[in-house]
């Protein structure tokens, strides 16, 4: 463009062009940023960056214990491969040894004492992956070993924790069960998840002149990596460099995750002075990173007559693996959602964190909200087959609202509660009822195969409970050819944040998509920044790049005033043009006329969330910002003989506030739901007794494949429901709180189980569902009619 | 040396490690980084290529995953990675469809399912859902639920105009007569050597020479020992390029399978007579694998949970064995002996596989049970094959997967079954020799009592499927 403008549009057609509205902008169905280059191979991923001629590759030899103290350690055999640069261990580590995200307990390389099977020792870097493999593994490891912790009951037995308990209360709980007209006690094992991102850890480190490095990798939080790179180098956090330009995903796993093979690589690189790239082979990575917590949660609750809950006690023990990471904010969370969308009544919550001998558990899209959010479900299926009534019918009961029933057991209001408008759309628009009666017809005739149906609710807090993390920062420059650099604090990882924040920044600037080039994620550029985490990429983000774009607006503004010696008002901004009174020229052309008339088109922006905090002392306050609704009705068939199953329809209604782009939430929703179907069907996660991973790969760890999906698969977002709250444009988070929509295939497998001891008996079942499992449920089901029967013969006779 | 076509440039080869596979020449050697690695074991698809071969007039395409196809198999085939499907500025209808169906996110699972669809496209007109869930099955996306991405298979058919494929596969199919093997080919690198015979002599001939090499014939499980264990293979027989041993030949009384037929083609021919051979096959590991994969080397790795076996050893399946000049031939259910451990010589190979036509066989059912439904190993296959007559078993062939160390016959079970009435009582008698049968393992998979449970529940299964068809017995029937 610049001063080559071909095609130069007359006076009256721009005029018409400014009626018009953007195409591009906030809450149009923009296509994905990286689309185009994704689909035919040329977005670059880390591990696709040319390499350097002198580039090495990194392999960490894993502990082949699960607890042990190492007596010997000899890395002199490595060197005997040729191509072998140096093999470092813990006393190879210049800085700092410790790389734990918020409390110390994760050494970069064992210390002296391993504390999981998987756990690095030592790292070897060669000329290729397969000589520095061979090379670690030619090492000489001895440990004296010691008894592991591998079970969470145990731990829980032992007191055996990361960090210590912590409680929830409202009102005596003690005295409102002891009052209750009925009550349930339970326990239920809710399983981990491997995050499975397609793409494997992976960082690729280059050596500056000062000592520091440049490291390109593939991280939720590039601040952090930085942070820890320059902490294990014991250089200040300027030397050292990062940049992310996209993932191949994440869902939690590379929040913390990332930095271990990114300071592994950055420690060879610091010895070697050559460039050095460090990618996990999948197994490696699934047996070597935490995962989502598992969870063992017990529960008491008491109910009336009607099914509604008077009082409620929970212990939820999250099974934290060996070091806390961030475990504390994840047993938090899992608390804080312990009730979902309901009043529990006098409650007490109280987290543990269980310190096993596995991989440190992670963050995992909902951080510990799923493993809390599901107690209720399975709560009220509990109650409302004692009491013979429709699980729907509990649960809406129970709903938050009316007198004295709006706030949580963590004093947070719940306000602007979309959830029993939402429940009563789509228990019509997905048929409910009728379905419900024709399942009940169905199985009574149906031997062999028994269908189920389930609708859950989702409320999910959003912000990150460490209220310091909410804030970020953007950068924008316009160039003097109108074109847009836009970078910001956020990561992408292919939930569409750069496409959304650069539309954010195309409506405000009211110029085109394509206008805005997205750039890496780089610590030069956005300083101090938050992980892209907790859903709140958008959010915080988008907020940020909002006020940048408005810091250079107000300046082209108040620019144009004076120019054209105009008031304020008469500047607008309108379809890649500006309109000045009666002035219009295009956007581009109006840039290079403030550029000439000095005017800065650079800025930062930045962005903290307001009216949010928590006191952990009281455990009171208002962590979340606002909250997200959605739910789902989903319908299975189950083979009674097998325990298999498929999901045979789905009908999710989803809130987003005002969506900033339909298609990309409709895919996150999407996604989610199938992803937290995953969770609680086939994803199921198995150590030997030795502590070791058996399910460390994609044969074994089974994620949905394509015909996991429901066959009949029907999303809504809710359609003219801002959020109450000025967030960006009104829109609403979206990352997480549908992967919770998954929680209605597992009650509706229970529903299934269920209808063979017509529905008069809660099925005990652990998550993940597996065939196994269900069939083992099912035969509970069927001893127990028997039983049944033969008791009331017995009574006849 | 080996000599293929990258999309449709000329490769000749001859300094190449035979234990690489095609997913590390492309990202290493050719440079070429669209096509990812996932996994490393054929489970996730991100690696997925399409590979051209010859067929009569015409280019066949099929999808395979290039981490487990060793280089030799490219010999005298075209290969094609993502990156040759855009021309100029212009996406492939594939690529242009998965963008505006939003079907990719995180774009690392995208190439490897633009390849699959490409590959769909190519072999079929318009797609029932079942096939495009056939065709994306081996390939795994963690961010999108699959949705956009079927709907993106469907869309791309709108496209109606001819790809540069098309346009040139005139010249392409030149260039590949050009290149087709007419003798045998080697690939030698320091001590390892990778051998394509094109002959059963020279196969024979070569195996006698080098009773220690390996062969290879779709590798989705050899590659397996290199990509995951890391293994080392110096000798490498490579018999995709044996036209003899590729053959499918359907007689009246038999089928006979070559032991190097891909088991998609193995499946079209068997499915005919025995649908479910053709429903077992559908859950058989993924297209993919199933387009590189042979029957032959599904038997000859003498795994515990192969899936073609059982239902073999139910049909009454033969094996051809050859060494040197001398063939014999040996009932598939002898064929196993223990763990690993076949009733193979040194020196010997699967030649063929004889399959029995349905008309002298009985009613032939195939249950498999895993976790997930596609692309998973069983974790019980039991194949049920009872002739019936005048309300009496006249013979009974029951075998199972997953319940020993060798795929094998419940011999107790077809005891209690042969003779008897074809009744409810004879069953329950049948399903009490059934839980004698085996002692299966626990493992990640299941454990011991769920595999008992549910090999002896598809004995009730198999009845009701009989006697009351109107009973819906599997949930695979909802599509």
């Amino acid at each position: 463009m610049s001063n080559h403008h071909q095609n130069k549009k007359s006076y009256a057609e721009m005029l018409e062009l400014v009626k018009q509205d953007l195409t591009t902008g906030v809450g149009r169905s923009v296509k994905h940023e990286s689309a185009a280059k994704q689909v035919s191979g040329e977005a670059v991923y880390v591990d696709d960056r040319l390499e350097f001629p002198n580039q090495l590759h990194v392999y960490a030899r894993m502990s082949d214990k699960a607890h042990a103290r190492i007596t010997k350690l000899d890395v002199s055999p490595c060197y005997n491969f040729p191509g072998v640069a140096i093999a470092i261990t813990a006393k190879d580590v210049p800085g700092q040894l410790d790389i734990g995200a918020v409390l110390p307990g994760d050494p970069l390389l064992a210390d002296g004492l391993v504390e999981y099977y998987g756990q690095p020792v030592l790292a070897v870097a060669a000329n290729d992956l397969e000589t520095a493999r061979k090379a670690a593994m030619a090492a000489i490891v001895e440990y004296e070993e010691l008894d592991p912790v591998l079970s969470v009951e145990q731990a829980l037995e032992q007191e055996h924790f990361v960090s210590e308990p912590h409680t929830h209360k409202r009102g005596d709980s003690a005295a409102a069960l002891a009052g209750a007209q009925h009550r349930i006690t339970g326990q239920v094992h809710i399983g981990g998840q491997e995050h499975f991102y397609l793409e494997t850890q992976i960082s690729s480190v280059v050596p500056t002149e000062d000592g520091g490095m440049i490291v390109f990798t593939s991280s939720q939080n590039p601040t952090e990596v930085q942070k820890l790179v320059a902490e294990v180098l014991g250089v200040s956090f300027n030397k050292v460099q990062i940049d992310m330009r996209r993932m191949g995903g994440g869902f939690g796993g590379k929040e913390t995750q990332a930095a271990g093979p990114a300071c592994i690589a950055a420690v060879v690189a610091h010895h070697t002075r050559r460039p050095v790239k460090m990618r996990l082979p999948r197994m490696e990575d699934m047996m070597m990173t935490g995962k989502r917590h598992p969870f063992f949660n017990q529960y008491e609750v008491g109910f009336d007559d009607n099914g509604r809950i008077t009082g409620c006690e929970m212990k939820l023990a999250g099974n934290c693996g060996y070091s806390p990471d961030l475990s504390n904010s994840i047993v938090d969370r899992a608390m804080f959602h312990s009730d979902n969308g309901y009043y529990l009544g006098d409650a007490t919550i109280t987290g543990y964190r269980c310190k096993t001998n596995l991989a440190s558990n992670t963050a995992y899209r909902g951080f510990g909200g799923p493993q809390g959010l599901i107690m209720p479900e399975i709560i009220l299926d509990d109650i409302a087959r004692r009491l013979g009534k429709d699980p729907l019918e509990v649960r809406k009961l129970n709903l938050y609202g009316g007198e004295g029933r709006d706030t949580t057991h963590y004093y947070q209001k719940v306000e602007d509660n979309a959830l029993p408008q939402m429940i009563d759309d789509l228990e019509r628009s997905s048929d409910y009822q009728a379905r419900r009666q024709a399942i009940r017809e169905y199985n009574a005739k149906s031997p062999i195969l028994k269908k189920g149906l389930a609708l859950t609710p989702v409320k999910f807090g959003i912000s990150f409970t460490a209220t310091f993390l909410n804030q970020a920062g953007a950068l924008i420059h316009i160039y003097t050819d109108g074109s847009i650099h836009l970078n910001h604090g956020g990561t992408e990882m292919g939930q569409g944040l750069n496409t959304k924040v650069a539309q954010v920044v195309a409506e405000e600037f009211q110029v085109d998509f394509d206008t805005i080039q997205i750039t890496a994620t780089n610590t030069d550029k956005v300083p101090n920044t938050s992980p892209t985490a907790a859903s709140s990429g958008a959010d915080l983000n988008g907020k940020a790049a909002q006020n940048a774009a408005r810091t250079i607006k107000q300046r082209l503004v108040e620019f144009a005033a004076r120019h054209f010696n105009v008031t304020e008002e008469d500047v607008t901004f309108r379809n890649n043009h500006v309109l000045i009174r009666d002035e219009v020229m295009p956007f581009a052309e109006f840039i290079q006329l403030a550029y000439f008339n000095q005017i800065s088109l650079s800025s930062t922006g930045f962005y903290r969330t307001p009216k949010i905090y928590y006191d952990r002392d009281t455990a009171r306050g208002r962590p979340f910002y606002y909250y997200a609704y959605g739910c789902a009705c989903s319908e299975v068939v189950v083979d009674t003989l097998t325990g298999e199953y498929k999901i045979l329809r789905a009908d999710i209604l989803h809130d987003v506030g005002a969506s900033l782009n339909p298609a990309i939430d409709i895919g996150q929703v999407e996604g989610a739901f199938v992803q937290g179907a995953g969770w609680l069907t086939t994803e199921e996660l198995v150590w030997n007794d030795k502590g070791r991973l058996m399910t460390s790969g994609p044969a074994s760890y089974k994620i949905p494949a394509v015909t996991d999906m429901p066959i009949d698969f029907r999303v809504r977002l809710v359609e003219n429901r801002k959020n109450a709250e000025d967030t960006v444009y009104h829109s609403k988070a979206v990352g997480e709180p549908p992967f919770m929509l998954g929680i209605s295939v597992f009650c509706a497998i229970k529903d299934a189980i269920a209808s063979v001891a017509d529905y008069r008996l809660s099925p005990a079942i652990d998550a993940p569902a597996t065939p196994e499992r269900v069939l083992w449920a099912i035969r509970d089901m069927e001893q127990h009619q028997q039983q049944a029967r033969t008791a009331a013969v017995a009574e006849t006779v | 040396m080996i000599r293929f076509l990258l999309n449709r440039e000329l490769r000749v080869e001859d300094h190449l490690d035979p234990n690489m596979t095609v997913l590390n020449y492309l990202r290493t050697q050719a440079r070429k980084t669209g096509t990812k690695e996932g996994c490393a074991s054929g489970d996730c698809g991100a690696c997925t290529v399409v590979l051209g071969e010859l067929d009569g007039e015409r280019i066949r395409y099929r999808s395979v995953n290039s981490c487990l196809t060793f280089v030799s198999a490219l010999n005298g085939k075209q290969l094609i990675t993502v990156e040759d499907l855009k021309q100029g500025d212009r996406l492939h209808p594939a690529q242009q469809a998965m963008v505006d169906c939003h079907g990719s996110q995180c774009g690392f699972c995208t190439p490897g399912i633009v390849m699959s669809m490409f590959a769909l496209g190519k072999n079929v007109g318009k797609p029932e859902k079942e096939e495009i869930h056939e065709a994306l099955a081996g390939n795994l996306c963690r961010c999108t639920g699959y949705r956009p991405i079927v709907e993106a298979a469907e869309k791309m058919y709108d496209d109606v105009t001819p790809d540069s494929f098309d346009r040139e596969q005139a010249d392409t199919l030149a260039r590949l007569r050009e290149i087709q093997p007419q003798a045998q080919a080697e690939l030698k690198y320091g001590r390892k050597a990778a051998y394509n015979p094109t002959t059963l002599a020279e196969l024979a001939a070569l195996k006698e020479q080098h009773p220690e090499a390996r062969l290879v014939a779709g590798g989705t499980d050899l590659a397996l020992e290199v990509t995951q264990l890391r293994k080392e293979i110096d000798t490498l027989i490579y018999v995709g390029d044996i036209a003899e041993m590729k053959q499918v030949q359907v007689f009246d009384d038999r089928i006979e399978l070559g032991a190097a037929a891909s088991l998609t083609d193995c499946y079209q021919a068997l499915s005919h007579d025995y649908p479910d051979f053709g429903a077992l096959l559908h859950r058989f590991a993924s297209l993919q694998i199933r387009n590189q994969g042979t029957l032959g080397g599904n038997i000859g790795n003498a795994s515990p949970i192969g899936d073609s076996p059982p239902a073999l050893i139910a049909l009454g399946a033969q094996l051809v064995l050859r060494q040197g000049e001398q063939s014999r031939t040996l009932d598939l259910q002898d064929y196993f002996i223990d763990y690993k451990v076949t009733a193979q010589q040194p020196g010997e190979f699967i030649e063929k596989v004889i399959v029995p036509r349905a008309a002298d066989n009985g009613e032939f059912r195939s249950y498999k049970i895993s976790k997930r439904i596609d692309d998973d190993i069983s974790a019980v296959l039991g194949c049920f094959n009872l002739v019936i007559r005048d309300g009496r078993v006249q013979s009974a062939r029951v075998a199972f997967g997953g319940m020993a160390a060798i795929p094998k016959r419940a011999s107790q079970c077809e005891q209690a079954l042969t003779g008897a009435e074809w009744n409810r009582d004879t069953i329950e008698k049948a399903k009490q020799a059934l839980a004698q049968d085996f002692s299966p393992i626990s493992d990640f998979r299941a454990s011991r009592e769920y595999r008992q449970l549910t090999a002896v529940n598809l004995l009730t299964r198999y009845f009701v499927e009989l006697e009351s068809p109107e009973v819906e017995t599997r949930v695979t029937a909802y599509v």
